[in-house]
């Protein structure tokens, strides 16, 4: 659906062969093909508008109009202004005050509870003693979900009393974190569109009654245009210090990142990344910038593969590798280290879509097929396995029943292995050739 | 408050040429003043703004098209789709000499609503019991969206029983028990924790046991990108065949009118591990317009049954193309 922006330019670029420059028309079509990468990763149309404004006054410098790799160029040009766009990296929570009050607001469903929880254990594993208030007075059960949140990080949760007000309880939890001491406060609140007059006027007079010092706007990653106007409504309403990006273990773009932080003037602070208690990241604004513009997130595949890989075992794989010995077993222990670093499809769309990795569609990998490689690997014999050649239609058929394959897929893995180790030797020359002289495909 | 005067917001006053005649203005009153509650003021807002770019003007210009491509994109249609409908509009306009701002938002109109009556027509339930199945990401409104569709059912009659599939989040299981009890319901639940296709498994054999002719399964948020999860949803899928032979059963995917592009790819992978009769656009009543629902008819042929307009049992209502349309361009 969505191929990188690299892809796109290149194209773009690669029609002005033969000229040498960069034509103002193909850098128009470059521009054209920028401002509908952000829109399809939901860039709020008044922030993409000013933005290509921008790129373009970049770009129409010498380092683009003269350069070889005027795609690449450009791509650099955008990624580095949406990183600025994007604001500084995220910082921890500002903790003045005893108790210092945190206070989450957003929209309904954008994750404030489960945030809530997560900021309890970060600030926990700080040192500190947070008390958790269920104010989210609207929605059925919400009172008990965040009960059993803090039951699961284990920090004590206020709830309201039968009739209680929000801003009465929040008053009367500042109370009671006082009292017992607790150096911080996270209150929860009920989740309320930016246009309901009457809970936006409610949240303000719970912040004037709590004064926390970290108001933090909670907005789903996967937001559209209405970002905008929300993030807007609720800066308007309340001092935000922060906004809190969650469901960023989705696929979404996270466009609504840029439109926060430029329109609504909201600082991204963290991130979340996942449904556990210790799923929240700081923000940062390159990962961020990398993914708007579909060229993957190297950075958080590199500390995913830091967690998942076995090094020893990632390094004996690259050396046979280069020595040619790789065999059908270190092709199955290779796919069950990918398969270590959670669904294929993910992992790919973190790499970005340029070079030898152009042709790779997240979309198209079939996950059950890695299983029935592997499967079929491991019902043949280590013999079969280090010299495919013996493998006759006797063998196939065994290792068909053993496998529960059939003798096509047998045959299809065989034929992939071969066109395999036919591409290995093509990358090392390429390699070899790059490190040789460089500057290889610049000719024409 | 805004419904005091609901003709001022009603779409239709707005752009009259859209009421379909069959249509007597009794009964889509509420439905519209719930759908344009919170899309008055982005409507006549965008109606000036077009107006005020082809004021006075015959001749439709590049400024004009690129006015219309920015609505469409505003309200989450997606480029793709946007592009597509501008350039079909582009077309017609030149065919048929269009002179006015109304004349050029008809034909942008007529255009969606083609797209979305163009989805293949929503399945018809006969009598007999019907199986409903709730999936969706996380935090979309699937909870809240069966208690609109509870609250429907038993207006028609119907006897409902609730399965409580979502084992995983925290309260989840209290907060579907607690929408039980206020629309007096019983609702099937195990622990937090339990395997949902077991919670699945016995409500489907009480509601047999009660005679229950509707039974609704709550699930767990999910994102797409989780295969384990997906997987999860399939073992449900998979009890529920098993199970329910004699059952019809229906599967609803709740998007978030919030949500942008992403919408399309929850749709596409939930596609692929369920199959889905219809999308249930779950709050509609913020300033969200809600169009990625278009681009998921036209891409993934999958029609948008309901519309989720409040935090209300009562606030939900049926889908209509041309209303949808309406409101859409408002």
């Amino acid at each position: 659906m969505f191929d990188g922006l690299q892809n796109k330019l290149q194209d773009v670029f690669s029609r002005l062969k033969g000229e040498g420059k960069v034509t103002p028309e193909a850098l128009d079509a470059a521009l054209r093909q920028i401002r509908l990468a952000l829109l399809e990763a939901d860039v709020h149309l008044r922030v993409v508008k000013p933005f290509i404004d921008r790129v373009r006054e970049r770009a129409l410098g010498q380092e683009v109009m003269e350069s070889l790799t005027p795609a690449q160029q450009v791509v650099k040009i955008v990624r580095d202004e949406l990183a600025a766009l994007l604001g500084d990296e995220g910082t921890e929570l500002r903790l003045d005050g005893r108790p210092a009050v945190v206070m989450l607001c957003g929209l309904q469903g954008s994750g404030k509870t489960t945030t809530a929880g997560k900021i309890a254990k970060r600030l926990k594993k700080r040192g500190k003693h947070p008390l958790l208030v269920a104010g989210d007075l609207q929605r059925a059960a919400a009172v008990e979900q965040l009960k059993q949140v803090g039951r699961g990080v284990d920090v004590p949760v206020i709830e309201p009393e039968p009739g209680e007000s929000v801003v009465a309880l929040g008053t009367r939890a500042l109370g009671i974190a006082r009292q017992r001491g607790h150096d911080v406060m996270i209150m929860d609140t009920a989740g309320r569109l930016h246009v309901d007059a009457a809970l936006m006027d409610e949240i303000r007079r719970l912040a004037e009654a709590i004064q926390p010092v970290e108001t933090l706007f909670v907005a789903d990653s996967m937001t559209g245009q209405d970002a905008v106007k929300s993030a807007e409504q609720f800066a308007a309403a309340l001092p935000l210090t922060g906004a809190i990006l969650t469901k960023l273990d989705g696929d979404s773009r996270g466009g609504a990142a840029l439109s926060i932080r430029t329109v609504a003037r909201v600082p991204i602070r963290f991130v979340g990344i996942g449904e556990k208690s210790d799923d929240l990241e700081l923000f940062h604004p390159e990962r961020m910038a990398s993914r708007m513009i579909g060229m993957g997130d190297i950075l958080s595949l590199i500390e995913k593969a830091e967690k998942g890989l076995d090094g020893a075992e990632t390094q004996r794989l690259a050396e046979r590798m280069v020595n040619k010995q790789f065999t059908l077993e270190d092709l199955r222990d290779q796919l069950r280290q990918i398969r270590r670093l959670g669904p294929l499809a993910s992992v790919l769309e973190m790499l970005p879509k340029v070079g030898p990795l152009k042709a790779l569609d997240a979309s198209q990998v079939d996950e059950g097929g890695l299983k029935k490689v592997e499967a079929i690997i491991n019902s043949m014999t280590p013999q079969e396995r280090n010299r495919p050649d013996v493998l006759n239609g006797s063998r196939k058929r065994r290792i068909s029943m053993g496998s529960g394959t059939s003798v096509a897929e047998i045959n299809r893995l065989l034929k992939q292995y071969k066109q395999m180790q036919k591409m290995m030797k093509g990358v090392q020359g390429k390699w070899l050739r790059r490190a040789m002289g460089g500057g290889a495909g610049m000719r024409g | 408050m805004a419904e005091k005067d609901p003709k001022k917001n009603d779409v239709l006053d707005l752009a009259p040429e859209t009421r379909a005649p069959e249509e007597a203005p009794t009964e889509p009153a509420g439905f519209l003043k719930k759908l344009t509650r919170g899309l008055f003021m982005t409507h006549t807002e965008l109606l000036e703004k077009m107006s005020s770019a082809m004021q006075g003007k015959v001749t439709l210009d590049e400024r004009t098209f690129e006015y219309l491509e920015e609505v469409l994109i505003g309200a989450d249609l997606g480029v793709e789709t946007s592009l597509e409908l501008v350039e079909r509009v582009r077309r017609n306009a030149r065919k048929e000499q269009v002179g006015s701002t109304e004349r050029l938002r008809k034909l942008l109109a007529d255009e969606i609503t083609e797209i979305l009556r163009d989805a293949p027509v929503p399945r018809r339930f006969h009598r007999g019991p019907l199986l409903t199945l709730v999936v969706g990401v996380n935090g979309v409104g699937k909870t809240t969206s069966i208690a609109k569709l509870t609250r429907r059912a038993q207006s028609e009659g119907q006897k409902v029983l609730l399965a409580a599939g979502d084992t995983f989040r925290a309260a989840a299981i209290e907060q579907l028990a607690l929408w039980g009890e206020r629309l007096g319901v019983e609702v099937i639940r195990q622990g937090q924790g339990a395997d949902p296709g077991a919670v699945v498994y016995d409500a489907i054999h009480a509601a047999r046991a009660r005679g229950t002719d509707r039974l609704i399964i709550d699930t767990a948020g999910r994102l797409h990108t989780k295969d384990h999860l997906m997987a999860e949803l399939g073992k449900v899928r998979r009890v529920i065949d098993r199970e329910a032979k004699d059952w019809q059963v229906q599967t609803l995917l709740v998007l978030d009118a919030t949500t942008g592009q992403n919408a399309l790819s929850q749709a596409r992978t939930f596609s692929q591990v369920v199959p889905i009769d219809g999308v249930l656009l779950a709050k509609l009543d913020g300033t969200a317009k809600g169009g990625m629902a278009v681009a998921v008819a036209k891409e993934l042929r999958l029609p948008v049954l309901y519309l989720g307009v409040g935090e209300k049992a009562d606030d939900m209502v049926e889908f209509r193309p041309r209303e949808f349309a309406a409101a859409l361009l408002g």
